[in-house]
This record gives structure tokens, C-alpha cells and sequence, in this order.
């Protein structure tokens, strides 16, 4: 039986931590946004987990590219690993985009380029555990992960173009020359530090979700080859 | 280079006289084709008014789902005749076996565009012999094939092999169809030059590196093909 690496315990440890003090940070620190109200406290948490979403993607077009050079069965776990909770991450996204949107936009949801985006990549990765969950053959599964995980992930920008040649009205929040309408704004010191934290925060979670995800995987591995010799 | 083009040309050739013999995937795509147009009348009412803002969006879902039924049919037969399997074994490079199956596809979905074209022009009273949306037409189906023929290698390996396969292609074409549907219509109603130009842009660049990948990838779908 593989021991609980030291590193990962700590890691925990730190992860909720962070995560504690970005709570902290979001609902004591960061100030009253003027116009919106406490709603807009969604923004740090909303944008952290969309982030994690699109890293966790990125992470998988790299795995199915590293998988596909070298054929280690490591980088299909990590890949598939991360797959799984971006896709979630993503969710929690969409989810607090809405509650956001709501009182904003008055309405749940609209068809607006990253909001149609992100509709689409959910798809995209729904696609993908069904690829995943259809072929029994492990390395074959390995192979058509990766294949279809770097086409998804290249697919993710020309769709956000395409759709963002329709109009938007999406805060643009970052990089933003006039924040003005559709509930825009632009973000003071201590909101700044909150947000940032908010990434950093949750790129640590990712990280520390993503081992354990990989381990959990080597485990049951184990465990099928211990089941296999005591049948055998 | 000879060699390969060579390779190309056998195995689309070989799809056509499969094709010529048995008729199987042209007839199932025009029925088809033909079918969807027929619902979509009763669905959305096509009047004179409703025709205009909708007549791209109507063509370009049939040709999808057309499209779809031919890649997925042609990958199929290969797989139940056995011929991929032969193919793999010729010292060639695989990617000349993606091109002259794609080739194939692309080949035999512009029949089928080529005849519900007029088909659709005469029943709704549309003109679609502008050139420049039989352009479109031709883009957006290289792209669309490009991607679909990859997957379909991949969907008729697996256990679900009927059902999944529009489930993975359709949200990887949809940077293909918004742009192929809004440069119909801005053929098709005559908007500025300009405004279609940037739509066909994006239809171009999703061409050449979808195709692209696609080549380099197919031989990881095929290899140890069951």
C-alpha cells in the first residue's frame, strides 16, 4: 500500500488555508463595489474557477501531446485527472456567472460569446468522457483522449471568436479601455489583491485536487491488479 | 510525393467504385438531406418572410447532418469490409490514407450539396447560384469533413460507435458553422464585401489548421485499428 505522500498533506493543509483567507479576503477586505452591491462579490471566485477550468483544459491538450510522443500511461491519468475537474471548475463557473447575471443582466442567462463559449466547451469535455467511457481498450482509450483533447482545446478560441463577432456584453474587466455598461467596473487596490489572491488560491487548489485525482487513479489501478491475482 | 499522391488517388478511387457499386452512402444522404428540408418546412413555416432570415441556417443544418451520416457510413464499411485493415499494412504513410479518405467524404457531400442546391432554389423560390455562397458552401464543407472523417475513425472503433459520433463532432464544427452560416446570408442578401470577408476569415483559418492537425494526428487513430 502506497503511503499518503508527506508533501500532498501538507499541501492540503496550505489549500485550505488560502482558501480561508480568500474567503476572508472577498467578504471582509475587498470593498463594496458602488453600483452592484454585494452581488459583485461573485466576480473574485467566478473568475478563479473559470480559470482553473481553462487551465485544467490546457493542462489536458498538453498530456494528450506528451501521451502521444511518449505513451506513459502517467500523462493520460493527468490528463483525464484534469479534464474531470476542470469540468466541474467550469460548471461552478457557469453557475456563479448566473447568480451574478441574474440581478445584472435580469436574466439567468444570455447567448453572449463567453457565455455561449463556455456552454460550448462544457460540451466539448461531455463529449470527451463519453469517448472515454465508449472504448474498453486502455491504450486505445489513452490515444483517443489525447487526440480529441488537443482538438477540443484548439476548437476553444475560434469558437470564442466566431461567436464574439456577435455582439457582447460580457464585462470586460481586465484589460479593459472604457468598463462602462453591462456591468462593468473597474477595480480598486484592495479589490485588485483580493482577486489575485482568488486566482492564486485556486490555481493551489487545482493542484492540490489534481494529485489527489492522480493518485486516487494509480490506486485503483493497484487495486484491480491485486484483484485480478487473487482470482487468478 | 509521387508515391503519396499516388496513395491518395487509390483510396479515393476505391471509395467512388465502392460507391458506383452499392450507391449506399449518396441515396441515405439525399433521402436524408431531402427529409430534413421537408421537416424544417413544417417546423418553421418556410414562408416568403420566414425564407429570407432563415434559409442559410436550414441549409447549412442539413448538410451537417448529411455530412455526418456519409463520414460516419464510409468509416463504417471500412471497418466491416475489412479494407482499412489491408490499407495499414502497405508501407505508406498514414496520412495519405486520411487525405484520400477525406478527399472521399468531401467528394461525395458536394454531390449531395450540388443537388439539394437547385433542389432548395426551385421548392422555396431562393436564388443560390451566387457564387460567392457556393464558395462558402465549398469552405465549410472542406472543414467540416477534415474534422468529421478524424473522428469518425476514432467513433467506429468504439462500443457506441453510432451515436458518438455526431456527439463529438458537433461541438468542435461550431466555430465552422457560425461563420459558414452568416457568410451565406451575407451572400445571399447582398451585405458589403467587408462584413462577409471576416466571416470567411475565420472559415479559412479553421480549414487550414483543422486540417492540418488532422493529418498529423490520424495515425495515432489508426494504428492497432480494431
Amino acid at each position: 500500500m502506497e503511503e499518503k505522500p508527506r508533501f500532498l498533506s501538507l499541501l492540503d493543509g496550505i489549500t485550505g488555508i488560502l482558501f480561508l483567507a480568500a474567503v476572508l479576503l472577498v467578504f471582509f477586505y475587498a470593498p463594496l463595489e458602488r453600483s452592484m452591491g454585494a452581488v459583485q462579490k461573485v466576480f473574485y471566485f467566478h473568475v478563479s474557477t473559470a480559470w482553473v477550468g481553462m487551465l485544467g483544459f490546457f493542462v489536458s491538450a498538453l498530456m494528450g501531446g506528451m501521451y502521444i510522443l511518449s505513451r506513459k500511461k502517467i500523462w493520460d491519468m493527468i490528463g483525464f485527472s484534469s479534464v474531470e475537474i476542470s469540468f466541474i471548475f467550469f460548471f461552478i463557473a457557469i453557475v456563479s456567472g448566473s447568480i451574478w447575471a441574474r440581478p445584472i443582466w435580469n436574466t439567468w442567462w444570455t447567448w453572449d460569446p463567453r457565455l455561449t463559449t463556455a456552454a460550448v466547451v462544457e460540451l466539448i469535455y461531455g463529449a470527451y468522457f463519453l469517448l472515454r467511457q465508449a472504448i474498453d481498450e486502455p491504450q486505445q482509450k489513452a490515444r483517443f483522449s489525447a487526440v480529441y483533447a488537443i482538438f477540443g482545446f484548439l476548437s476553444v478560441p475560434l469558437t470564442f471568436v466566431s461567436i464574439r463577432m456577435l455582439r457582447t456584453i460580457h464585462p470586460v474587466v481586465i484589460g479593459a479601455g472604457d468598463p462602462t455598461g453591462g456591468g462593468g467596473f473597474s477595480m480598486t487596490g484592495p479589490m485588485q489583491v483580493t482577486f489575485f489572491f482568488s486566482l492564486f488560491t485556486f490555481s493551489v487548489l487545482f493542484v492540490d485536487v489534481l494529485w489527489h485525482r492522480i493518485r486516487l487513479e494509480k490506486l485503483e489501478s493497484m487495486m484491480n491488479k491485486l484483484r485480478l491475482e487473487l482470482t487468478s | 510525393m509521387r508515391n503519396y499522391l499516388r496513395t491518395v488517388i487509390t483510396v479515393v478511387w476505391k471509395d467512388i467504385v465502392g460507391e458506383a457499386r452499392n450507391k449506399e452512402i449518396l441515396t441515405s444522404m439525399l433521402v436524408f438531406s431531402l427529409l430534413v428540408i421537408l421537416i424544417f418546412n413544417f417546423a418553421l413555416d418556410l414562408d416568403v418572410q420566414a425564407q429570407e432570415s432563415v434559409t442559410a441556417g436550414v441549409i447549412w443544418v442539413t448538410f451537417t447532418f448529411a455530412g455526418t451520416l456519409g463520414v460516419n457510413r464510409s468509416m463504417a464499411s471500412e471497418r466491416e469490409g475489412g479494407c482499412l485493415d489491408g490499407l495499414l499494412l502497405v508501407p505508406v504513410d498514414r496520412s495519405a490514407l486520411y487525405v484520400g479518405k477525406a478527399l472521399g467524404n468531401l467528394l461525395f457531400l458536394l454531390v449531395i450539396e450540388v443537388i439539394i442546391l437547385p433542389i432548395y432554389s426551385v421548392l422555396f423560390n431562393v436564388n443560390m447560384l451566387v457564387p460567392g455562397f457556393l464558395l462558402v458552401v465549398l469552405l465549410g464543407s472542406i472543414g467540416y469533413i477534415a474534422v468529421g472523417t478524424l473522428l469518425a475513425a476514432m467513433s467506429v472503433q468504439a462500443r457506441t460507435r453510432d451515436i458518438l459520433l455526431p456527439i463529438l463532432l458537433f461541438p468542435l464544427t461550431i466555430p465552422i458553422l457560425i461563420p459558414a452560416v452568416k457568410a451565406s446570408i451575407g451572400y445571399l442578401e447582398g451585405y458589403p464585401g467587408s462584413w462577409i470577408m471576416t466571416w470567411l476569415n475565420v472559415i479559412i483559418v479553421y480549414d487550414l489548421i483543422f486540417t492540418a492537425i488532422a493529418v498529423m494526428l490520424f495515425e495515432y487513430v489508426v494504428e492497432e485499428w480494431s
